[in-house]
């Protein structure tokens, strides 16, 4: 017991600085993604272009791969991240991706009929989107986004290839220093406390949106 | 009185409006049958201004007019699908409140009174707080024309208004139409349904299959 009290506070600041990379991942590239997915399903086709291939790029190769070109490959060319925010831009520009991918066929899902009526009542487009389609494709896409918010948490714990000090990383050094499992076994049991709490909120979420079908 | 002059419409080379003349005097009801694929479904959609034909005019009492006029422009034509199409995510009364709040620029308090007073006229008080799966079929279309009329239209249009209704319900969608004739409503039905359109029309407009729907209608 001692020894769990000995190691818990550089496994909680570890778990910090996961929970930090999680919340802020998911606050801007949800977001983005509905930006994004829009700009997949517009008209305008260069535009269209080069959003596929971005889409295309970060869903094609892993994270880690993104996470070490964005720290040790982009000063090369003059950008120079701190290892934080390096991370933050890898974790944002990856999961923007995904999330754009989920939403765009969220929106290809709300029937034509939909945005029709909403025409010919005289609303805008921004009124129908804000009012009718995005509450309908929030709906549709919770069951998808719940599986990325899922792995997005674990997803944290790559943060260590550029030296972050992360959940995972805190429960390493413990490890290697105190020759026992146990700080891996309490590192297990946290990841399971934060995916637990995420799905959690995603299932109060999905109760929100179950007042209508 | 609402005057179509010489609607053309094309699909790539297929013609489906030649030249179409219409005339619908005020307070009016105008069905138009024919079978499916005779381009009443297009005329019905040119006019609210979800197709833009090649060709033509839209009057309203002589003041031309045009249905695809930029959004929180004056309602002047109003649609009841055939699939009534309410959204999913708004109770009854959302659905019937949203647009007279944001385009009407009604107050709540103001909308939400006459959508209360066009729900009891058409039997559907109590319902306000349901949403449109919790409703029957017959329902949600009652909901639909209430949610037209609360923007005030000058012309109510109905596509296909009895093609899911049993019997009883296509009798009582028959009663509404005429109870909104006596309300001085204009009001257009497209329907291949015969005797639904004698029954409740001042004047039938009959198209074939096959040909354009075209010329003169008086």
């Amino acid at each position: 017991m001692t020894y769990i009290e000995q190691i818990a506070p550089s496994l909680l600041a570890g778990a910090w600085m996961s929970i930090k990379i999680f919340l802020w991942t998911l606050i801007a590239s949800i977001p983005l993604g509905v930006l994004v997915s829009l700009g997949l399903l517009s008209k305008f086709k260069p535009l269209r272009a080069i959003l596929k291939f971005y889409v295309w790029v970060m869903r094609g190769t892993p994270l880690l791969l993104q996470l070490i070109f964005v720290f040790y490959g982009l000063p090369i060319i003059g950008i120079i991240f701190q290892r934080y925010d390096a991370a933050l831009c890898a974790f944002i520009m990856n999961y923007t991706a995904y999330f754009a991918e989920i939403f765009r066929g969220g929106f290809q899902a709300i029937p034509e009929g939909q945005f029709e009526s909403a025409k010919v009542l005289r609303l805008t487009k921004w009124q129908t989107l804000m009012h009718i389609v995005i509450p309908q494709v929030i709906k549709i896409v919770i069951p998808s986004i719940g599986n990325e918010v899922v792995n997005l948490v674990k997803d944290t714990s790559l943060v260590y290839v550029i030296g972050l000090g992360d959940l995972l990383r805190a429960g390493n050094v413990a490890t290697a220093r105190d020759v026992t499992l146990v700080p891996l076994v309490l590192v297990g049991v946290i990841y399971l406390a934060m995916t637990g709490v995420a799905s959690y909120a995603l299932r109060k979420v999905e109760q929100h949106y179950s007042k209508w079908r | 009185m609402l005057e179509l002059k010489n609607i053309t419409k094309k699909f790539g080379e297929r013609t489906i409006l030649d030249n179409l003349n219409l005339e619908i005097p005020d307070g009016q009801i105008l069905a138009i049958v024919g079978p499916s694929g005779a381009g009443k479904t297009t005329l019905l959609r040119c006019l609210s201004g979800l197709e833009t034909p090649e060709q033509g005019s839209f009057l309203l009492n002589g003041q031309p007019f045009d249905p695809a006029a930029p959004a929180n422009a004056e309602q002047i034509i109003g649609v009841v699908f055939q699939d009534y199409q309410l959204f999913p995510n708004l109770t009854v009364l959302q659905n019937i409140t949203l647009a007279p709040k944001l385009v009407l620029k009604q107050k709540e308090k103001a909308a939400e009174k006459q959508a209360e007073r066009l729900l009891q006229q058409l039997d559907l008080a109590g319902k306000e707080q349901l949403y449109p799966y919790q409703l029957s079929g017959g329902q949600q279309q009652r909901v639909a024309i209430v949610r037209a009329l609360a923007m005030e239209p000058q012309v109510l249009c109905y596509d296909e208004p009895t093609s899911a209704l049993d019997p009883a319900l296509r009798e009582k969608v028959g009663q509404i139409i005429l109870s909104l004739k006596n309300e001085k409503m204009t009001q257009v039905i497209v329907t291949h349904d015969m005797d639904f359109a004698k029954q409740t029309a001042d004047k039938v407009f009959t198209v074939n299959a096959l040909d354009a729907l075209g010329g003169d209608s008086v």
